[in-house]
């Protein structure tokens, strides 16, 4: 079947299977290699990318059904040398080690921001609860997210407690 | 918004990791990424049953497949003597199942297709005639005199038994027994677990007709030692085989061993002269690609009525799987550093024995972010330490002050015959209390057993023992443990280093760069580490049982202070002076007492390429293979405190504090990082997982909804770390390794504070993992009302 998707603001077409998963059409058709897969249920959240600006388990979703939407991974969040303020947050706080999760968590924590531009502490565990990490023990992961928040409206006056 | 340079980090500093600039764009280079042209994917069939015998195979249907390339079965393997590969532990292990198959999950046959979906749809066209035979589950029941026989393939094999051993003075700890006011024994499970790292195990096998080189890139925490295995079974020349390990995305000792599919990749690419690749599911990853622990132990305490430890006595029954593929240095080692139970406490005598198995199950075990069975060992010691203080009516952490080795006795020589490296564990233990406040904890703990909240308060101190390790006492499979660094400056001042260790997520490109940066007075910036490739990194054993700082650490120093000779001679010439006359000083050379008669590293190298002394040679450049005097001993103190919901039996984590001492910290950013990591893990064993079997020896845990690792919800909100720094007498810059101690030491903390939380209910022991269901049993049986 033939599909149109819009990847990282770029129109990509391709002809795939009907079963063909959203994960392997990123990765192994289009080359992008920074959407991990790391479980076979759903339950790792190495895999996540945004559908129509929302995150999703690219392993739960059929390339099919992307058709004609807009996808965007990790590749896109930023671009050349510039970093995203969550990549900067990532390196700053030490929220990686072997890296494996980390494209599906800066994700999670894109969305997560838009969303939610200042969430609180127990907000940022649950958004991402769906994303394993076996590395950090997660802490120095939501501070990551933390600073990327902290320095999201570097005009805004922060009062702290 | 632009990257931020920075400049000029140096040993010791927090710098951020020179790593992360890839992997925080999805630039990471993982086995799974690799695409070459041309390249084939494959699937592996896998036994259905725990213990059969396998009549007859027919993969005709699979072959007709349009997109199947190739189908390889135990029977092809064996004409080419491949069907079996050596264990590190000295075994051997089917590639694909010719007689029987031992567990479920094992290893049937490979598909080679064009794609993944094809290879994995072509496994439903192959037929196995399997014939179901008697299976042993239970690990006790594989000492039964009339359980089936497991390894009918070896003809020494009558029973179930691998290896009987034992380690101590037998004589002087049954003597402290009999002699002793209070002695105390607990049986105790460590569950089967799986270290479970985010990406899964695989390779990519690329054999060139033209060359005759076959290139591997596989997720290996020890490539050099790989080829030559991977020479040894394939009979492959070592020179034409080049192991790339490139990122890994966690190993956790996971991916220590050679696995069947890397075998077969291997065969299928030789064979059909195309890169092949398998990359395995999660539920393959979970089933059939080693397990940790499953140790089934017996710990005894022989003590004064005021709590002086006269002796300590183990017996263990160790649970191997089908294949004994243990992580061991060395066949002296079949329980590997297990003789290290009685840890950093004085005790006058010890003694252990053991028998390993054979059971249904798959094989190992591994090392799971432990070195060689000391996560079994701490949790023995400190759990029967408990144990003791409950039968002594005697608060814990006063039982543990007690016993611990006072700082004037080290360097101190155990009963086991370990030389300790200079730990002051009382220093540790006074810190960790310090930080828990533990008088007010106390307090706490009183009330809220007013109040008729179950609350627990647990402890538990430890020494580590890592670095494996000197060739007077370890080897893998033959090969002496040592590790290796090769240095090399360029002519403007940068070098390159390169390491036979491997990181799977350590941060080795940053911190070797700070060893190298402290050394040389340059900037870890100007330093670029090189490893995972054996055609261009000197030979090293690689990355497991915390051992690439205490030995390819102690080899970067050491080479970084071989160049540095060399860079004296050159700045003696430069300078017009005399070596001797000459000192080392903030990273250059000067002329004693004239410090602006000064030469720095930079302009050195510069020299070391257009300006060399007339009896010097050019270059600036050294290796060295650094064999480790003695093991490193990292030790900690940990405080957990639990609260435990008497209607659903959750354990909540409340407060976890964790106080280590790996002795100088070569980027303690990275040693926090690690330490969470660890101690998520030791969480994730003490409360949530396991692997489980059915009677027939079905998997019961083969995806991410049955076996559970922490989430962000499951761990405390602040990991409460805190250091004690003691350099270790045992290595160049006087540190440990460090990643381990955490997993070691933290479910004795976590279990202790649970039981401590039960024992006004009559509870002294519990096993893990402590599951809501558990502990809602516990609970019940003990008469605790829900509400
Ligand atoms: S690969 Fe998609 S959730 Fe695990
Ligand atoms: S950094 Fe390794 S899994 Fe998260």
């Amino acid at each position: 079947m033939r599909i149109q998707v819009n990847v990282n603001g770029e129109p990509r077409e391709a002809d795939v299977e009907p079963r063909l998963l959203l994960v392997h059409f990123v990765r192994d058709t289009l080359g992008l290699t920074g959407t991990h897969w790391g479980c076979d249920t759903s339950n790792c959240g190495a895999c996540t990318v945004h559908l129509d600006g929302e995150p999703v388990k690219s392993c739960t979703v059929l390339a099919v059904r992307a058709n004609g939407h807009d996808v965007t991974t990790i590749e896109g969040v930023s671009s050349g040398a510039d970093l995203s303020l969550l990549q900067q947050g990532f390196r700053e706080e030490h929220g990686l080690q072997c890296g494996f999760c980390t494209p599906g968590m800066i994700m999670t924590a894109t969305a997560l921001l838009e969303r939610t531009p200042r969430p609180s502490e127990d907000e940022i565990r649950e958004a991402i609860s769906g994303n394993l990490c076996r590395c950090t023990g997660y802490q120095y992961i939501i501070k990551s997210i933390e600073w990327a928040a902290k320095h999201n409206a570097p005009t805004r006056v922060e009062v702290m407690p | 918004m632009a990257v931020e340079t920075r400049q000029g980090h140096t040993f010791g500093d927090r710098m951020p990791r020179k790593e992360d600039g890839r992997f925080i764009r999805g630039r990471g280079k993982y086995v799974d990424d690799l695409q070459l042209p041309g390249m084939l994917h494959s699937a592996i069939l896998r036994s259905p049953f725990a213990h059969a015998r396998i009549n007859g195979i027919d993969v005709s249907a699979a072959l007709e497949h349009p997109k199947v390339r190739a189908v390889i079965t135990g029977k092809d393997l064996e004409e080419q003597g491949l069907a079996w590969m050596p264990t590190i532990a000295g075994d051997t292990q089917a590639v694909l199942a010719t007689d029987k198959v031992r567990f479920q999950g094992q290893e049937v046959a490979f598909v080679v297709a064009d794609d993944r979906y094809s290879a994995q749809d072509a496994l439903e066209l192959i037929e196995v005639d399997y014939e179901p035979l008697p299976v042993i589950v239970e690990t006790p029941r594989a000492l039964d005199p009339e359980a089936p026989v497991i390894r009918d393939d070896k003809a020494e094999q009558t029973n179930n038994v691998i290896f009987e051993w034992d380690h101590g003075d037998k004589e002087a700890t049954e003597r402290a027994f009999r002699e002793a006011d209070v002695t105390v024994k607990q049986e105790m499970i460590y569950p089967r677990v799986h270290p479970a790292p985010m990406e899964t195990c695989g390779a990519v096998a690329d054999y060139d007709v033209g060359t005759g080189k076959m290139t591997l890139w596989v997720t290996s925490q020890a490539p050099h030692a790989h080829r030559t295995l991977a020479a040894i079974v394939t009979g492959l020349a070592e020179q034409q085989i080049r192991v790339i390990s490139p990122d890994i995305g966690g190993g956790f000792g996971n991916k220590v061993p050679i696995y069947p599919g890397y075998v077969c990749v291997a065969v299928a690419s030789l064979v059909l002269g195309r890169p092949v690749k398998w990359m395995e599911s999660r539920a393959e990853n979970l089933m059939s690609t080693s397990f940790a622990r499953d140790y089934h132990m017996v710990g005894e305490i022989a003590a004064t009525k005021d709590g002086n430890i006269l002796g300590v006595r183990v017996d263990v029954l160790s649970d191997h799987g089908a294949f004994n593929a243990h992580a061991q240095p060395g066949d002296i080692w079949p329980m590997g550093f297990f003789a290290i139970f009685p840890s950093c406490y004085d005790a006058p005598a010890a003694y252990a024995e053991a028998t390993g198995v054979y059971s249904n199950k798959a094989p190992g075990g591994i090392a799971y972010r432990c070195s060689f069975r000391v996560t079994e060992a701490i949790y023995l010691m400190e759990r029967t330490m408990d144990v003791l203080a409950d039968e002594l009516g005697m608060d814990p952490v006063e039982l543990r002050r007690k016993n611990l080795i006072p700082a004037e006795k080290q360097p101190y020589e155990s009963v086991m015959g370990w030389t300790y490296d200079g730990g002051d564990y009382h220093a540790a233990l006074d810190e960790a209390l310090r930080i828990a406040d533990y008088p007010a904890l106390l307090e706490e703990q009183r009330e809220a057993r007013e109040q008729g909240r179950i609350m627990g308060i647990g402890v538990s101190t430890f020494t580590e023992i890592v670095g494996a390790g000197p060739k007077k006492k370890c080897h893998i499979a033959g090969l002496e443990m040592f590790d290796s660094a090769e240095l090399r400056m360029h002519p403007t001042g940068k070098a390159v280093l390169k390491i036979g260790v491997q990181s799977q997520g350590q941060g080795h490109e940053t911190t070797f760069a700070q060893i190298v940066a402290g050394e040389l007075g340059i900037p870890a910036e100007d330093v670029e580490v090189h490893h995972g490739d054996t055609d261009h990194t000197p030979y090293g054993l690689g990355t497991y049982g915390s051992r690439s700082t205490p030995v390819g650490g102690a080899a970067a120093a050491v080479v970084s202070r071989k160049v540095r000779e060399k860079a004296k001679k050159i700045a003696a010439h430069l300078l017009e002076a005399a070596e001797g006359d000459l000192e080392w000083e903030n990273g250059g050379f000067q002329v004693k007492g004239s410090p602006n008669q000064r030469k720095e590293m930079a302009e050195i190298a510069f020299a070391a390429y257009t300006n060399t002394p007339p009896d010097e040679e050019a270059g600036l450049e050294g290796v060295a293979y650094y064999d480790p005097p003695e093991m490193t001993y990292p030790f900690g103190a940990y405080v957990c405190v639990v609260e435990i919901d008497k209607g659903t039996g959750q354990v909540e984590v409340k407060r976890f504090i964790a106080v280590d001492d790996c002795g100088v910290r070569i980027n303690p950013m990275i040693v926090e990082g690690q330490i969470h990591g660890g101690l998520a893990q030791g969480i994730g064993t003490a409360l949530m997982e396991v692997i489980q079997f059915d009677e027939e020896g079905n998997h019961l845990n083969s995806n991410f909804m049955d076996y559970l690792i922490p989430t962000s919800m499951e761990v405390p909100k602040v990991w409460e770390t805190g250091e004690t720094v003691t350099p270790s007498t045992h290595h160049p810059l006087g540190a440990r390794g460090v990643a381990e101690s955490p997993t070691v030491g933290s479910p004795a903390a976590v279990v202790n504070a649970v039981v401590d939380a039960l024992s006004p209910y009559g509870v002294r022991h519990v096993d893990m993992p402590l599951t809501p269901s558990k502990v809602w049993g516990v609970l019940r049986e003990n008469g605790v009302e829900p509400f």
